[in-house]
């Protein structure tokens, strides 16, 4: 059992794969995963996958990166080394704004990104789902819908017959 | 995510938004073996491609001789003395930056207003863009002096004590170019990767396997991380637009900080935007023209394609225009006599020519965009676009050494010329521009796989949802027949 990683269904167009990830979700199933080779519309919303967080630590990262501009140009101008320039105040935070507008876009796009890579637990050197025959196609033109094993209702029979049921071309049992 | 514009095509006829897209009998198979091949079989690079890349390589070690001198000698070798200390090496940083504003614009801002005709191009326009800005970054740096000073621009305790001046915009340009540079670099490498994970599982040889495999990050497709990935390309579009906007109006500041006549309209920033955007789609056309013949890839880049670059081309250069009329007009109502002498000195001066000259490629040739034969017809946007390549140069060029040869004093007027050396470094990198998109083009799906995939299920969702029910079973390759 525990050498099991899950049933793996292929289909062959993105209809297809969402009606089959409607169906497994209809049916019970929770521990359900689609693969596409595009970013198949509504499928996030069938699958429940409505992460949260990912705008939020953009934006609290870009309030960090404004703070970290704006503080710096302020210590430094204001207390670490006041200089006169032109007779302008140490203080002239009109002048500091492109600073920190810049800190701000800096910190916040490097969070979108990398932040988007960590929460996709990525980069990953393998998974089990790369066992799937003919996953290769994944990433050009075929649809997988997943049903791992640790699925409470999971049952290799009666799962492979519901995927079979689905119209799927392919089901498969892939291993860890 | 929002679904709203994307639910309903997979059952009605073709989105009228994406008709005309893509030509040809297509298939998700299709757009990735046509794609992807381009990278993974090195016979599809024929001469041209050998051509291209030769001149680059050429003109690339012109750089190196140049810079080489430069550092043994110093800037003097450069044309720039007083009164002119600027020269080419500001007028072509701006240049190549502007160059670079096209590439985001497309990839973030057409992006953000799901405009599906930028999947054709984003990819190369951006690498255009990530060239451009390493082609721009060396001129600030070696017109220092001492390059090897350069980090002294950036924030650190060091043992003087001493902080960088906050309150200058050649600082900003320091903070906005090098935040510019590395987002455009970021979100370049973003969007690849699941083209790399289509090249990795489509490679045959090994090691460009595992190459493409370790750059895919181990991507797998699956649904959860589509959504996390498409948030962020959408969040990271939404930072670019502005951070496009704000590098050019910076780039400006650059001048109106300098108290020197001419340099000081308040249209400035807009006008540097959008000369910045004009140059640019000039410069996504002149390499869209040739890669879309020497690859095949008429069906990818279509007419319609070429069209709607040519008009935001010939959008962007009317607001240009109207920059140049309202810099006369600011001249004269400002009623100092200087601002008055510098513009009357811009247009019949000693670089007069060249200012009519900058009109006649920016103003006048570019109306021909009007005419929608002309923008159907490759040779004429290739003419065109580098017209207004070398216009949009000229306007750099006008602006700074005009102004700074004619400042308030006339014992401190001068004359400008440049040296060899100021050739030879700008033909060094537009070879270095050359040789690393070829490169590029090489090693990396210059058209975004995964989008054209997307488009082409947009475009015939209605075929495969129907005739999925009675084709289970046989491969995916489905003619493009409607199926009523």
């Amino acid at each position: 059992m525990s050498r099991i990683y899950g049933l793996v269904a292929e289909f062959d167009t993105a209809e297809a794969l969402l009606r089959g990830a409607e169906a497994a979700r209809e049916a019970g199933y929770r521990r359900v995963e689609a693969y596409s080779p595009f970013p198949v519309h509504g499928m996030a919303e069938v699958l429940e996958h409505d992460d949260p967080r990912l705008p939020w630590v953009v934006f609290i990262m870009g309030v960090i990166g404004c703070a970290t501009g704006f503080g710096l140009e302020s210590w430094t101008a204001v207390i670490n080394y006041p200089f006169n320039i032109g007779g302008k105040p140490t203080f002239s935070w009109p002048n500091f704004i492109p600073v920190a507008y810049e800190l701000t876009i800096l910190f916040s796009a490097w969070t979108a990104g990398l932040a988007m890579l960590v929460l996709n637990g990525l980069p990953r050197y393998h998974h089990s789902i790369f066992n799937t025959p003919r996953f290769e196609r994944a990433s050009s033109d075929l649809f997988f819908l997943c049903i791992e094993a640790r699925d409470a209702k999971y049952d290799s029979e009666e799962t492979a017959q519901f995927l079979e049921n689905l119209g799927a071309q392919l089901v498969s049992e892939v291993e860890k | 995510m929002d679904n709203t514009l994307h639910s309903s095509s997979s059952n009605g006829p073709v989105d009228p938004a994406v008709a005309g897209l893509m030509e040809g009998e297509q298939t998700f198979e299709t757009v990735s073996e046509r794609l992807a091949s381009i990278v993974l079989r090195q016979d599809k690079h024929k001469l041209p491609w050998w051509i291209m890349l030769g001149i680059g390589f050429v003109l690339y070690n012109l750089l190196g001789i140049a810079l080489t001198k430069l550092l043994l000698y110093g800037v003097g070798i450069w044309g720039i003395d007083e009164p002119v200390g600027w020269g080419w090496a500001i007028i072509n940083f701006v240049w190549w930056i502007g160059i670079g504003h096209a590439g985001t614009l497309i990839s973030a801002f057409l992006l953000l207003m799901r405009q599906n005709w930028r999947n054709s191009i984003n990819r190369f326009a951006e690498a255009m863009t990530i060239f451009a800005v390493l082609c721009a970054g060396i001129y600030p740096v070696f017109h220092t002096g001492r390059p090897w000073c350069a980090y002294w621009l950036f924030p650190y305790p060091n043992i003087l004590g001493m902080w960088p001046g906050w309150r200058s915009p050649l600082l900003w340009d320091v903070f906005a170019v090098s935040t510019y540079a590395s987002v455009s670099i970021l979100f370049w490498l973003i969007g690849l990767i699941p083209d790399f994970a289509t090249l990795r599982d489509r490679a045959e040889n090994v090691v460009v396997k595992k190459t493409y495999g370790i750059l895919s990050l181990g991507w797998r497709g699956a649904a959860e991380h589509w959504q996390r990935y498409e948030t962020a390309s959408l969040i990271l579009a939404g930072i670019s637009t502005p951070l496009v906007l704000s590098v050019h109006s910076i780039i400006s500041f650059d001048f109106s900080i300098g108290i020197v006549p001419g340099w000081h309209t308040a249209i400035s920033p807009p006008y540097f935007v959008a000369g910045a955007l004009y140059a640019g789609f000039a410069m996504v056309i002149i390499l869209a023209v040739p890669l879309r013949k020497w690859y095949h890839l008429e069906d990818y880049i279509t007419p319609k394609h070429m069209d709607w670059c040519a008009k935001l081309m010939l959008t962007s250069g009317l607001v240009v225009l109207y920059g140049y009329m309202s810099e006369c007009f600011f001249s004269y109502l400002s009623g100092n006599h200087i601002e008055i002498r510098m513009m009357e000195l811009r247009q019949f001066g000693p670089y007069g020519t060249a200012y009519w000259f900058l009109i006649l490629c920016n103003g006048v040739i570019p109306q021909l965009l009007w005419i929608p034969k002309v923008r159907y017809h490759n040779g004429m946007l290739f003419f065109i676009s580098v017209v207004i390549s070398i216009g949009m140069w000229l306007e750099r060029y006008v602006i700074v050494v005009v102004s700074l040869t004619r400042d308030f004093l006339p014992s401190s007027w001068g004359y400008f010329s440049p040296t060899i050396w100021d050739i030879l470094m700008y033909a060094g990198t537009i070879g270095q521009f050359i040789f690393l998109f070829f490169m590029f083009v090489r090693v990396m799906p210059m058209i975004n796989i995964f989008e054209m995939r997307e488009l082409v299920h947009k475009t015939h969702g209605h075929v495969h949802s129907s005739a999925e029910d009675h084709s289970a079973g046989t491969p995916v390759s489905l003619p493009a027949q409607p199926a009523e």
